[in-house]
């Protein structure tokens, strides 16, 4: 076995791109779940409508970059609102029902062969990073010795990690305002929030379409740097995946969903290189009575599914997390 | 906190043992891989090509459909030539059609290719039909079967009025409303009394359906026999789930939302077991495949639906009375009410709560198992239909036992009745999702559903 090779893997998925995509997306999430309590397991349909938003604005709406990527934005605000309103004054489980079946409505749609004209059908969309890529500063690739990116996924690293500070920064900052101390009133006792004269109903919107605009940041960013929109992309287990990420690093914590999301790429991808390796056929591999390379694939989400379990029953809070800051026991 | 990781450990052996039975079961079936790639030699009478191993391959069955009759869409025709061609003409592998009237032919990767029928190898007096192409054009993108079809002896058919096509439709839809009517039971009696709604329950749905695939083709039992065994196996699961995570879990007083996360890990754990040991085909039983439609009035019906959905009937009927008459009913029903009223009055809950585990996933299973015998069986057939089970039963009203039923019937219509409204066929599944949306936004609490649940 190369550990050198395991290495490289998994480090440059847990600061590469993808990481980035599931550390926005955590981060919305971290809003709604690890501070309001608000169980959105739609984000998947939040990135769809922004990415794809920036897509169709570009690639057949022939509109400038800048403005799609607003119309991007504005769509998972739209979204926010449209699934915000009527939801979210029911208990926190209709949310979660009703927002992974817009995504899946969403996915369903975007990929429908009779919407191709509009949509680019189950192949998405692609002809729309030109603007991005022209602004990529960076003469060519980069070899760390142990890690190795494009020139391309440099520019995207440098745009993605610092849009995560920026949101870090940006939710550090409303969390201790007066704001902030209200929605995790509202996840502790809403009842208590309301009759303290606040508008439960009005904070949990905002706090919605706040988490849903670093959903469509993901999405954005996802389409970027990977140069096309495919619906397949956006789909529920996308949003499982983010919220085992968030709850890795712990809820309710500024960088839980950073840490988290880097964690979990890490896992990811050195699990696959270390089962890759030992059923490629190099010599030390295991029999293929008991994994064969198309196995090997499926054993990293064996380990995250029970991984996931174990770390929801024995430490709810992640590894940063606070166990008395957590909606787990709400309702 | 030990204790309790070894409470998950039987449930993760259970899978483990499933996966190993479903692996043996499978390596029985594993086909000879170039069985259809020996092109030029004509297969003698009984053997029957089997899918290659390839990651891609193109197959072809040939059906005279002149021949047709009431147990089966018409005869096969063994000993034709195919041909698939890349590009500008080079052959890439070709096959000649078995006794079933089967060929696959293995290909490296994927692509477009042309798949040509040798016209001079068909059997006299059968013709190709409709534009009698020899040549069809297909792009290879997923993996395994892509399926290129050759019309032989079809008759022009005639149009089909509006009323027969959605009589049909509303056909397929009761049909279609009655599984997931089995399945929707199984998640509402569960959420009724432990108010857990369980994103793992589109797996149990797929329990149901691939271990009565390892009864049937692994242990070559009948599928009916295999069916009963599938439930009875899906009840041994639904016990041991409760014994080894739920219970614990309840006991530890662990909250709702945290149970919710649980069970999507679980269903992800499940799930790619299931991918891990059953592979990522579709799979047939052994029986009942393709059963030749009758034509009842203006619908098509084949037996196998009459009787799906005949069981279906019954089995629901009698849950239905037994909860409302039996002495366990009527404790579910008190748990479901107020578990903490029932405890003191002297009812054990704990137990009451096991044996709707065990019935709930029995009915899943039971719904999975009918499933696959109408469709097929395959690792994500339960994730897939999961939302529209959570939709019935939203629709009818989170809970309510009569409200899941009305729910899965209305959801079985919608989503098979859109398509005859004009509704897109490749998004006819957004149907019911709508609806779940609608209801959520006119009436919450579903159609018979209490205004005090929703909290």
């Amino acid at each position: 076995m190369d550990f050198g090779t395991v290495i490289d893997a998994a480090l440059s998925q847990a600061l590469g791109p993808q990481a980035i995509v599931f550390a926005l997306a955590a981060i919305g999430l971290n809003i709604h779940f690890g501070y309001t309590g608000l169980l959105n397991f739609g984000q998947a349909g939040f990135m769809a409508v922004a990415g794809f938003g920036l897509a169709v604005s570009v690639v057949k709406l022939d509109l400038p970059f800048a403005l799609a990527v607003v119309i991007g934005l504005l769509m998972s605000v739209i979204l926010a609102f449209v699934l915000g309103v009527p939801t979210l004054r029911l208990r926190a489980d209709y949310l979660a029902i009703a927002t992974i079946a817009t995504a899946e409505i969403l996915r369903l749609v975007l990929g429908a062969v009779e919407f191709k004209d509009f949509f680019g059908g189950s192949n998405g969309l692609n002809g729309f990073v030109g603007p991005f890529q022209d602004l990529n500063p960076y003469g060519g690739p980069l070899d760390l010795g142990i890690v190795s990116w494009s020139r391309a996924d440099l520019w995207s690293l440098t745009v993605g990690w610092v849009l995560v500070a920026l949101s870090c920064l940006l939710v550090w900052s409303l969390m201790r305002s007066p704001w902030g101390r209200v929605l995790r009133s509202i996840r502790e006792d809403e009842d208590a929030v309301r009759s303290l004269g606040k508008n439960v109903f009005g904070y949990k919107l905002q706090a919605l379409i706040l988490g849903g605009v670093f959903g469509g940041l993901a999405g954005l960013f996802h389409v970027l740097k990977q140069g096309s929109a495919v619906p397949t992309d956006f789909n529920t287990t996308f949003t499982f995946y983010a919220y085992a990420a968030l709850l890795v690093g712990g809820a309710a914590r500024v960088l839980g969903p950073v840490i988290g999301s880097i964690l979990f790429w890490f896992l990811v991808a050195g699990l696959g290189s270390i089962f890759g390796q030992l059923t490629d056929g190099s010599g030390v591999d295991l029999p293929t009575w008991i994994m064969t390379d198309t196995q090997a694939s499926l054993v990293r989400f064996i380990v995250l599914g029970l991984g996931l379990m174990l770390l929801m029953i024995f430490r709810p809070q992640g590894i940063f997390g606070d166990r008395r800051e957590i909606a787990i026991d709400a309702r | 906190m030990r204790l309790r990781l070894a409470a998950l450990v039987p449930l993760v052996m259970c899978l483990t043992v499933l996966g190993g039975l479903t692996s043996s079961a499978l390596a029985d079936e594993t086909p000879s891989p170039q069985a259809s790639a020996s092109a030029g030699s004509s297969p003698s009478a009984g053997e029957t090509a089997e899918p290659p191993d390839a990651d891609f391959y193109v197959a072809v069955q040939l059906i005279d459909s002149s021949k047709k009759t009431a147990t089966s869409p018409g005869e096969p025709v063994p000993g034709v030539k195919l041909t698939v061609t890349q590009g500008s003409g080079t052959a890439v592998g070709s096959g000649v059609t078995d006794a079933e009237g089967r060929v696959y032919i293995p290909l490296e990767m994927g692509g477009k290719y042309k798949v040509e029928l040798d016209p001079k190898t068909l059997p006299d007096g059968v013709k190709l039909s409709g534009e009698a192409a020899t040549t069809k054009n297909v792009s290879v993108i997923l993996e395994g079967a892509t399926n290129v079809q050759f019309q032989i002896g079809v008759v022009a058919e005639k149009g089909v009025g509006f009323g027969a096509e959605l009589s049909q439709a509303l056909f397929n839809g009761v049909k279609y409303g009655l599984i997931i009517a089995l399945a929707g039971l199984g998640l509402s009696l569960v959420f009724g009394t432990t108010g857990l709604t369980n994103f793992a329950h589109g797996e149990l749905i797929t329990f149901g359906a691939i271990i009565g695939y390892v009864f049937n083709r692994g242990l070559g039992l009948p599928v009916i026999v295999a069916g009963v065994l599938a439930v009875v196996a899906s009840a041994a699961l639904g016990w041991a789930q409760d014994k080894g995570l739920w219970g614990p879990l309840r006991k530890r007083g662990t909250g709702l939302v945290a149970m919710m996360i649980v069970s999507i890990g679980l269903a992800l754990l499940a799930r790619s077991i299931f991918q891990y040991t059953f592979g990522g085909s579709t799979r047939t039983y052994s029986q009942y495949v393709a059963q030749g439609p009758h034509s009842v009035g203006p619908i098509d019906v084949a037996d196998k639906e009459i009787v799906i959905m005949a069981v279906a009937i019954v089995v629901i009927a009698v849950t239905c009375i037994s909860l409302a008459t039996t002495r366990l009913g009527k404790s579910m029903r008190a748990v479901a009410d107020n578990p903490a009223l029932a405890a003191s009055s002297g009812m054990r809950v704990d137990s009451v709560i096991t044996a709707v585990w065990i019935l709930g996933t029995a009915l899943t299973g039971l719904a999975g198992f009918l499933y696959a015998v109408d469709k097929q069986v395959s690792f994500v057939m339960g994730f897939k239909i999961l939302l529209l089970v959570f939709a019935a039963v939203t629709l009818g009203g989170l809970g309510t036992i009569w409200g899941a039923i009305i729910g899965s019937i209305v959801i079985g219509i919608v989503s098979e009745a859109g398509p005859v409204f004009g509704v897109p066929a490749s998004i006819k599944d957004v149907g019911p999702l709508l609806v779940l949306i609608l209801i959520l936004l006119l009436r919450p609490q579903g159609i018979l559903g209490k205004k005090q649940r929703i909290g």
